[in-house]
């Protein structure tokens, strides 16, 4: 299981961050993504494993009206 | 297959524009000496009395600089002075105030062509504050005056006219123009631009034909596009400006000013404003292209992400997401707007985001058949007019989007308002005799124009739904039409005033934004879902209560100053979120730093941001104080109707039965196996309830309020708003 912006995930074997993003249905294109407090850069989303119990956090960067 | 719309095709009303002059007769004239600003301040207010026809000047002292900043707070000052606590806003001494900030005008930093407008409010009976670009404003303070100040009423339809190269200021009767606003702009923008060069200069306020019945009238602000050859419209839109304007019987406001040179405002250190303003639209060139796409689709960016993220408001606010979301997202308006000409509210905007969608042949009512340029729709529009009414057609988004501004309406409120009626069609709350025959059936654009005509005709259902929905709740318990818990639940207003276009029951912080924002419930105070709801940043109450401090203080600086919020958060620098910390990103440091160094680089005072955090602090609580001097500002005006905090029917609950029983489950520690619906339901109201009350109780600690909401004398002390007149509002309340 994994820890998403506080709530608990559940874990696929193989988890890319950008796996992580399609479960939680985050489609925003500015985010700003940590796993276990490490930044994870733009661009590499769908390259970056996610290990099982991983803390994610994902920021979005949006500022709406 | 994707149509092409010729951006210069459109029907042409101003062939007769010497006839209608002809026709105006001068009431009064006074000649006066134009200045340019110094530091950003003219320190000039032209007043004008429409029942005495006076015109005259008054001086901004030194003291309403230090107090009060420019922009909202001048606007509030003056109508604190003008009204008493039993002011309507339809008596004479009601003002309407239109103030740039002392930022506004420049042409360096994008996004700084405001006009902050204040008045008492139809819909509120408090202050309403609307921010609006345009040139109008700009021109004003160039023309000499930081404030327009008008108050009284006339006897028939009537225009001011500032002419600044002429050094003249009119009133004059003017009959026969059309007030329609997409008329009245480009008719008045003809008849006093001395050429073709000259329309830049001109600017035209005006107020369509709905605004005289209805109470939630907008104002719509001109600016001439030479590329389209039009005249193009922004709305001072909430809370009933334009019903106010129409009521004094003021068809326009008409400014022609100079032509625009750089550092009108004469900053006091010119070099530093180009620098920061290159460093803004710099940074809007190299990455909007990455992240909000302001300058192709404007903030109708936003309608699919809110649809992901169960935001979009559907069905009078009942549900987050629909499947037809697709036929209005910003796709479909990234291709009906015309792209490649740069579509600025004000001068050396680099975000450019005022889209217009050319070529709209008028499908209904007195225009039937006109071809016209319908500015926007912008993501409230999209969303108030489109999801929250079911309507999905993009041509009749348009027609709906084109008749409220040209009407004089406000798209916010009557998607709300319509949305409330079309749910108690849904509901048999209303039926075809008690609408006149409308048939208010989700997603009938026929209908949602046609109560747009009968408010301009002055006749039929129409005019009930422009008084908004708290009227509307007023009548229709009383007329014994359904269930006065349910239409007060469903009604989505607070204070009078129509909720903006996002649904926030899952955002507790935004149901704070919304609830506890002075004027009533409008976005542009605080936005906070995704801090709140997605991110999960601000998880305490304490945390939420920080965020409802600075927020709405930081975005009352804008109003202040004469700025646009959007250049502030809709662009980022790339490494904003990665470089600073939690909550603090949001606030992006940058483009804060830029702020200050705009606004010393302008004024030639020094600014931190404590101190920007403290001027927005002094005007926002002294209109807390104007509410309660108006009999409200108290805690028992800050109550959100529940729809805006959780499920009012079955089907809401039932639509997200798995998201609330978790809750229930997991945060109330209830287990709600074999529990009923309705069980479950009035279990989370409790829960729910209880909550927004503790948020608000934290709000108001942090904010130096009294647990009722009210301002205490320290704060009123620390912030020096401590005046006799003051204290004497609020000592009765401190007990
Ligand atoms: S960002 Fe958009 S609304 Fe704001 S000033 Fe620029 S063009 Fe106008």
């Amino acid at each position: 299981m994994l820890i998403v912006n506080e709530e608990p995930l559940e874990y696929d074997e193989g988890m890319t961050v950008a796996d992580v993003l399609k479960k939680r249905n985050y489609i925003w294109r500015m985010l700003a993504v940590w796993v276990n407090g490490q930044f994870v850069q733009r661009g590499t989303y769908d390259k970056t494993p996610v290990p099982d119990g991983a803390e994610v956090k994902v920021i979005h960067q949006i500022a709406g009206g | 297959m994707s149509v092409t719309y010729d951006y210069k095709v459109r029907t042409n009303y101003a062939a007769d524009v010497s006839t209608l002059r002809a026709a105006h007769k001068t009431l009064v004239e006074v000649p006066f000496t134009p200045s340019l600003p110094e530091r950003g301040y003219t320190r000039r207010t032209l007043f004008v009395d429409l029942s005495t026809l006076t015109i005259s000047e008054k001086a901004i002292t030194q003291e309403m600089i230090d107090v009060f900043t420019g922009g909202r707070g001048f606007g509030l000052y003056y109508l604190w002075q003008a009204v008493t606590p039993g002011t309507k806003w339809n008596d004479p001494e009601n003002a309407l105030i239109i103030s740039p900030g002392p930022l506004a005008g420049n042409t360096q930093y994008a996004g700084s062509g405001k006009s902050l407008v204040v008045t008492i409010s139809p819909e509120t009976g408090i202050p309403i504050d609307c921010n609006v670009g345009g040139y109008f404003g700009p021109l004003l303070k160039f023309c000499g005056f930081d404030v327009l100040d008008i108050r009284g009423k006339a006897k028939h339809d009537t225009i001011l006219v500032i002419d600044g190269p002429r050094g003249v200021i009119r009133l004059e009767e003017a009959p026969e123009e059309a007030p329609d606003s997409h008329i009245a702009a480009e008719i008045f923008t003809h008849m006093y631009a001395d050429d073709a060069r000259d329309m830049q200069n001109v600017a035209v306020v005006s107020a369509g034909k709905a605004a005289e019945s209805a109470y939630m009238g907008c104002l719509n602000f001109s600016w001439w596009d030479p590329k389209r050859g039009a005249a193009r419209l922004k709305q001072a839109g909430r809370g009933g400006t334009g019903t106010v304007f129409r009521d004094k019987k003021l068809k326009a406001l008409v400014v022609r000013g100079f032509r625009m040179k750089t550092d009108m405002n004469r900053a006091a250190d010119f070099p530093v404003t180009v620098q920061v303003g290159k460093r803004i639209n710099d940074e809007i060139r190299n990455h909007d292209d990455e992240q909000c796409h302001m300058r192709r689709q404007g903030t109708a960016h936003l309608v699919e992400v809110m649809d992901a993220y169960d935001l979009l408001p559907v069905h009078n606010f009942q549900y987050g997401k629909h499947v037809d979301t697709p036929k209005i997202d910003s796709q479909v308006w990234d291709r009906r707007f015309t792209q490649g000409i740069p579509d600025q509210c004000w001068y050396g905007c680099g975000m450019a985001c005022s889209k217009a969608a050319d070529g709209h042949h008028v499908l209904t009512g007195p225009y039937k058949g006109h071809i016209v340029t319908v500015d926007g729709p912008e993501y409230e529009n999209a969303a108030g007019l489109g999801s929250n009414c079911g309507l999905f057609d993009p041509d009749w988004l348009l027609e709906v989007n084109f008749y409220c501004d040209t009407y004089g309406i406000d798209t916010i409120s009557f998607g709300t308002a319509c949305a409330f009626v079309m749910e108690c069609w849904e509901k048999g709350i209303l039926n075809a005799e008690r609408t006149g025959g409308l048939d208010l059936a989700w997603g009938n654009g026929a209908s949602e124009v046609e109560l747009l005509h009968q408010m301009a005709r002055g006749e039929g259902f129409g005019i009930t739904v422009g008084k908004g929905v708290k009227y509307m709740q007023d009548l229709f318990i009383r007329n014994g039409w359904g269930d006065p818990q349910l239409i007060r639940d469903m009604g989505m207003q607070i204070k009078g005033l129509e909720i903006s276009q996002y649904m926030c029951k899952e955002s507790l912080a935004q149901q704070g934004g919304f609830a506890l924002a002075n004027k009533g419930p409008q976005h542009d105070e605080a936005w906070l879902i995704f801090m709140d709801m997605v991110n999960n940043q601000i998880p305490t109450f304490e945390d939420k209560a920080e965020a409802l401090h600075y927020f709405p203080l930081f975005r009352t600086w804008f109003g202040l100053q004469g700025l646009c919020k959007l250049p502030w958060n809709d662009i980022e620098p790339p490494d904003n979120h990665e470089k600073y910390p939690g909550p603090e990103a949001a606030k992006v440091p940058e483009h804060v730093e830029n702020y200050l160094k705009l606004y010393t680089g302008i004024t030639g005072k020094p600014l931190d941001r404590k101190s920007l955090i403290e001027q927005s602090e002094a005007v926002y609580n002294f209109q807390r104080v104007f509410n309660l001097r108006m009999g409200q500002g108290d805690r028992k005006n800050d109550m959100p109707p529940y729809r805006a905090m959780g499920p009012v029917t079955k089907e809401e609950y039932e639509s997200r039965a798995e998201r609330y029983d978790k809750q229930l489950k997991e945060i109330v520690g209830i287990d709600p196996a074999g529990k009923s619906t309705e069980e479950k339901m009035t279990l989370q109201r409790a829960w729910r309830t209880d909550r927004y009350n503790k948020l608000v109780d934290a709000v108001y600690k942090r904010r130096g309020w009294t647990p009722d909401g009210v301002p205490t004398m320290e704060t009123l002390k620390k912030l020096k708003i401590d005046s006799p007149e003051v204290v004497a509002v609020v000592a009765p309340h401190l007990g």
